[in-house]
This record gives structure tokens, C-alpha cells and sequence, in this order.
């Protein structure tokens, strides 16, 4: 409980810096959001498996697992040493192109938690009512597009496709109903070629 | 040469302080903050660059018959605005004139050169002594003002006559729009004719003469920005060997780079790599694993990084892990969140070897700095601050109480200030003098002369 505790006020202190470091002089530094999105996605996972281990469940299922890889949608069968292949912060605050509209209600806590009682057909995106205390400066996840990208739906009859969608990049908490547009950070990174 | 020891044991150095550099002032203005150190090769100037965008350089006087301080002390002997803010209009982000790191070129005439660098722009600046001037010209008075060519009845040759000593700092060379992202090092090649520039994904190679071009000889930048994993950190030219150099990144890796092996070195010639402790696991394992500088030895045969906790040593012929480890502040490791949270772990600490390569430094908190005597294996740490800076005086070795029972003399974890870091060191090339950039002033250290 004390480590849950811990990893969401981590989260919590990543997410103001992340703020912060957008008003810098001399603009948004590349390594410095690299750090902050790798303890921020530490931090996420902690507070993932300390909140698994406090549920308890007989289905200790495979789909657990692209949760812990954390890796990128299409990556799943990537190399496995992207096992521990941190996130960039442009990750965490703005889903992939790929990943269609209705993951931003996906909450991890919540579907982790369905997927155990649940199959994956039935898994359901809404947040339920028991949510945790969401701290609300943290921005709802709403897939941002590039110019030029279309959005398209990945069918959610794959079922470890969708599983590893809605474990990805989603903040652990939000408010209810409180929703935020967070201005994307990466639209400096994008600039940069 | 020199003698080797940082102090203590059976190989008896002790640090004296020499002089102290910058206001006294506790209210330190923003501009002021010293943002690199570096001796020239000779180790007669030591050259400062702040987050101003200013440049001081100070030169050692000639040795003083005073028997008791027979080394010169050093005295400012240039002063120059190297960067200007600028603003980059296309993407609206600020640039900033402070200065990352200034790096000497050889001597090669009666001039000096540097490079200096801010985030984006290389400049390369030409040092000069003027002491002679022009006098007795036809047409000019001594002020400047023109006489009228009809009152010139004879003419003279005008010769030189000498005036007080200026020295005159001029830009010979802008390179200028080669990096998208900051640059965080420069190096200049043993062949004096090209140096390499490092931002945190590309690594560029210059030539001296030529500003309008420069080789990419490194991108990692991934073809999806989302994929990215790590940035480079620092890089370095071998001293000796002008196709070889390092580069190191925020996971801890140094990669050695052939250059005769392909125009473009993405794939190393070496992987450098310690395998992570399982033990040392945390939220902050990726963070203080981010190498913040690496070194070559002068002798070339070794390099040294330095991590947020300690310091290694590299065999440039044993890729598996360091050769030597040393940890400069360990009882920092308990505290990594509260550092997390107020940013210091991401201060990004430099090293340095001495002239011979038998001790290394390295900065700490609360205005320690330690060095680490390789062949003794002993370690020193001390303090530059006010309170030791009277001329001559011998510095007391300064400890760190880790355990529960705090002795005399020693400060605990909780008193140390963060606030007051050293980040920037050098050590002369050829004596055991050293200067070290607290937040706004240089101190200026020597070893006792018997």
C-alpha cells in the first residue's frame, strides 16, 4: 500500500515538472523528458502491480503482461529487450496516432480489474465508479493526431490487441468527469527533425 | 612532475587555498552562475564561461620570487561576451547564451583559440596581446582626428611604440545552425584541424576552417520520436588517436566510435556497459544511471564517467564493466526522492584527471568536491567555501556521517545545503593546481610546497 502511495505521488511530482520544464528558457529539454518520462512510467507500473497484488485474483491471465512491458502498441513482438524500453514523455501525455478514440476513457486501474473478472469481449472502456482519489491536475488522455493522421478502430475482437491498447500510456487516475485538454508537449519535439 | 596523492595516508599532499574569484555577494544574480572551467594545454589560462554568456579568462603570472608561493597566481586577463539570447522564431523557443563548455586549441602562434558553445551555436574566438601601437602617421594626429593634407610640410614613416599591454578577443569562426536539439559537448580532434560537436541525439564533425558545413558522423534519433530510449549524454575525441572517440548516453552506455570504419559511426567499434546491481532498484534507477560526463586520461589508455553517484574508471580494452568505482556520495542513494523532487538529480556533475592520471575529481553537495588517489586507493573530500579562504591555508579534510552516531567535525546527511553544488572542476595540465566553480565562484587550490 505504502509503495501504491508512493508511486502515485511520484506520478503526481512527474507530471507538475513535466508543466514546468515547458516554460523553460531555452525550451523543452530532450533528455530531461526522457527522465522524468521513464520515473513517471516506473512509478506506473508500481502502482499497477501493487494494486493487482492487492486485488485478489484467481486468473493470473497472460493478458497481465503487456502491461508490464509497457510497450508500444504495434511493438508487441518487438525485441525483448524492449521489455524495459522506457516511454518518452510524449508518450504518456499524448497516445499514438494508432490507437483509436475510446482508449482515453480506459483507465488502468479499472480495466485491470474487469479484465480479471471479464473477457476481453465484454471488457468494458468506461470508468467505473469506484475510481481512487485522482489527484485532477492530471490531463485526460485524449489521442492527439498529426496533421495528415487519421484515426482508425482497432477491432476489439483481438483480444491481445485490446488488452495491450488499454494498458498503455493511460494515467492510473483522473478526476470524474472533470476532462482536460492538455496542450501536447511534443508539438516542439515534432517540430525538431 | 607531479606528485600524485590527493592527501592523507602515506603520500602526504595537502590542498592550500591559492584565491577565490566573484562576488562576495550571497545573492547570487543568474547571469553569474559559472556554467564551465577549463585549463588551456599549457595550464597558463583558465578560462570560465557563466550562464551570461560571458567568457573570463585568467592568466597565471610568472613565477613570483616569493620563495614561499613560487606559482604565479592567476589574474583576469580577458573578458568578453561570447553569446547573445537569441530567439528561434520558427519553433518560438528562447536560446540561451549560456555558455555548455569552452575547449582550448593547441598553440599554435603568439594567439590564443577557444571554442565556446552555447545550446545551438559554435564560436571560435581568437585571443590576442596587443602592446605595440602605430605612432607618427602623415595624415592622422595622435587623437585620430584627420589634419588637413595642406599643413603637412614633411613626411615620416610612422613606427611602433609600445602602450599598455590589451588584449583584444575576436570571433574568427560561427558554426551555427548544425543542431536541432541542445548541444551538450564539443571536443576538439589531435589533429588541430577538426572538432566534433554532440546535441542529445546527433554528433556533428567540423572542420576549423569551414563554418557553412559539417559531417553528421552519429544520428540515434529514431524514425519515430515515440521509440526514443536515450539521448546522448557527452562526447569525446580520443587524445591521441584522431579517428577515435566516445559517446555516452542516458542509459549508462559509452560507445567507442572508428571513424575510418564508416562515414557514419551509428554502429560502435566498442559497447561499453556495467550490468545494473538488481539490488539497486528504484523509481530513479534509469535516472542516476545517466552518464553526465566522460573523460579520456591523457595518456589515452583510460576514460572516466561520471554517474549521479559515483565515478568509473574504463579500460578501453574491457568492455564488460570499470576497471575502478568509486562513490562520491553514497548516502545520497537513501535519498533519491526527496532529490527527485527538488531536481537535483538532475544536476550533471563533470570529472577531471590530474596531469599523470593517478587522481581523479569530481563535485559534490554543500560545496564538496572529492578526489580519488587510484594508485593509493584513497580518497579525499573538501570544501571550497569562505570560511577557508584565508591565502596559504591548508584545507581540513571534510567527512560525510552516514551512520547514526555523527562525530565531531562531521555533518550529517541533513545539513548538507543542495543548494551549494559543484559541478564544474579542472585540474592544471602539468601542476597540482585546480579550480572549482561553486555556484558563482572559482576557487583556486594548490598543493603545499615544502
Amino acid at each position: 500500500m505504502e509503495v501504491n502511495i508512493e508511486a502515485r505521488r511520484i506520478l503526481a511530482v512527474s507530471i507538475s515538472k513535466l508543466y514546468a520544464s515547458r516554460t523553460q528558457r531555452g525550451g523543452l529539454r530532450l533528455h530531461r523528458s526522457l527522465l522524468l518520462s521513464l520515473v513517471m512510467r516506473s512509478a506506473r507500473d508500481i502502482y499497477h502491480s501493487s494494486r493487482e497484488s492487492e486485488v485478489p485474483s484467481g486468473a493470473q491471465s497472460a493478458p497481465e503482461e503487456p502491461m508490464d512491458t509497457s510497450s508500444n502498441p504495434g511493438e508487441q513482438t518487438r525485441l525483448p529487450e524492449a521489455q524495459t524500453e522506457p516511454q518518452p514523455v510524449l508518450n504518456s501525455t499524448e497516445t499514438a496516432p494508432e490507437e483509436p478514440d475510446n482508449t482515453e476513457d480506459g483507465c488502468d486501474s479499472e480495466i485491470i480489474e474487469d479484465k480479471e473478472n471479464l473477457s476481453p469481449a465484454k471488457q468494458s472502456r468506461k470508468r467505473r465508479g469506484k475510481a481512487s482519489a485522482a489527484p485532477d491536475f492530471l490531463p485526460s488522455k485524449r489521442a492527439r493526431l498529426e496533421p495528415g493522421e487519421e484515426r482508425y478502430e482497432v477491432p476489439l475482437g483481438s483480444c491481445r490487441a485490446g488488452e495491450s491498447l488499454t494498458t498503455l500510456h493511460t494515467p492510473p487516475f483522473r478526476s470524474k468527469g472533470l476532462r482536460r485538454r492538455m496542450v501536447q508537449p511534443s508539438a516542439s519535439l515534432a517540430c525538431c527533425h | 612532475m607531479l606528485c600524485a596523492g590527493p592527501g592523507g595516508g602515506s603520500n602526504d599532499v595537502q590542498w592550500c587555498f591559492s584565491q577565490v574569484k566573484g562576488a562576495i555577494d550571497d545573492d547570487v544574480a543568474e547571469a553569474d552562475i559559472i556554467s564551465t572551467v577549463e585549463f588551456n594545454q599549457s595550464g597558463e589560462l583558465l578560462a570560465t564561461g557563466d550562464k551570461g554568456g560571458r567568457v573570463v579568462i585568467f592568466q597565471q603570472e610568472q613565477e613570483s620570487k616569493n620563495k614561499l608561493q613560487c606559482r604565479g597566481e592567476y589574474n583576469v586577463y580577458s573578458t568578453f561576451q561570447s553569446h547573445e539570447p537569441e530567439f528561434d522564431y520558427l519553433k518560438s523557443l528562447e536560446i540561451e547564451e549560456k555558455i555548455n563548455k569552452i575547449r582550448w586549441l593547441p598553440q599554435k602562434n603568439a594567439a590564443h583559440f577557444l571554442l565556446s558553445t552555447n545550446d545551438k551555436t559554435i564560436k571560435l574566438w581568437k585571443i590576442s596581446e596587443r602592446d605595440k601601437r602605430p605612432e607618427g602617421y602623415n595624415l592622422k594626429e595622435e587623437d585620430g582626428q584627420y589634419r588637413d593634407p595642406n599643413t603637412v610640410t614633411t613626411l615620416r614613416v610612422p613606427v611602433f611604440r609600445p602602450m599598455d599591454l590589451m588584449v583584444e578577443a575576436s570571433p574568427r569562426r560561427v558554426f551555427a545552425n548544425a543542431h536541432t536539439y541542445h548541444i551538450n559537448s564539443i571536443s576538439v580532434n589531435s589533429d588541430c584541424e577538426t572538432y566534433l560537436s554532440a546535441d542529445d541525439l546527433r554528433v556533428n564533425l567540423w572542420h576549423l576552417e569551414i563554418t557553412d558545413r559539417s559531417f553528421n558522423i552519429v544520428d540515434i534519433k529514431p524514425a519515430n520520436m515515440e521509440d526514443l530510449t536515450e539521448v546522448i549524454t557527452a562526447a569525446e575525441f580520443h587524445p591521441n588517436q584522431c579517428n577515435t572517440f566516445v559517446y555516452s548516453s542516458s542509459k549508462g552506455t559509452i560507445r567507442l566510435c572508428d571513424m575510418r570504419a564508416a562515414a557514419l559511426c551509428d554502429s560502435h567499434a566498442k559497447l561499453f556497459e556495467e550490468p545494473e546491481d538488481p539490488n539497486n532498484r528504484s523509481f530513479f534507477s534509469e535516472i542516476i544511471s545517466s552518464i553526465s560526463d566522460v573523460k579520456f586520461s591523457h595518456s589515452g589508455r583510460y576514460m572516466m564517467t561520471r554517474d549521479y553517484l559515483s565515478v568509473k574508471i574504463w579500460d578501453l580494452n574491457m568492455e564488460s564493466r570499470p576497471v575502478e568505482t568509486y562513490q562520491v556520495h553514497e548516502y545520497l542513494r537513501s535519498k533519491l526522492c526527496s532529490l527527485y523532487e527538488n531536481d537535483c538529480i538532475f544536476d550533471k556533475f563533470e570529472c577531471c584527471w590530474n596531469g599523470n592520471d593517478s587522481v581523479v575529481m569530481t563535485g559534490s553537495y554543500n560545496n564538496f568536491f572529492r578526489m580519488f588517489d587510484r594508485g593509493y586507493q584513497q580518497d579525499m573530500t573538501l570544501e571550497a567555501s569562505r570560511e577557508n579562504s584565508k591565502p596559504r591555508s591548508v584545507l581540513k579534510p571534510r567527512k560525510v556521517s552516514t551512520g547514526g552516531k555523527r562525530k565531531k567535525d562531521e555533518i550529517s546527511v541533513d545539513s548538507l545545503d543542495f543548494n551549494k553544488k559543484i559541478l564544474h572542476t579542472a585540474w592544471h595540465p602539468l601542476d597540482n593546481i585546480i579550480a572549482v566553480a561553486t555556484t558563482n565562484n572559482l576557487y583556486i587550490f594548490q598543493d603545499k610546497l615544502i
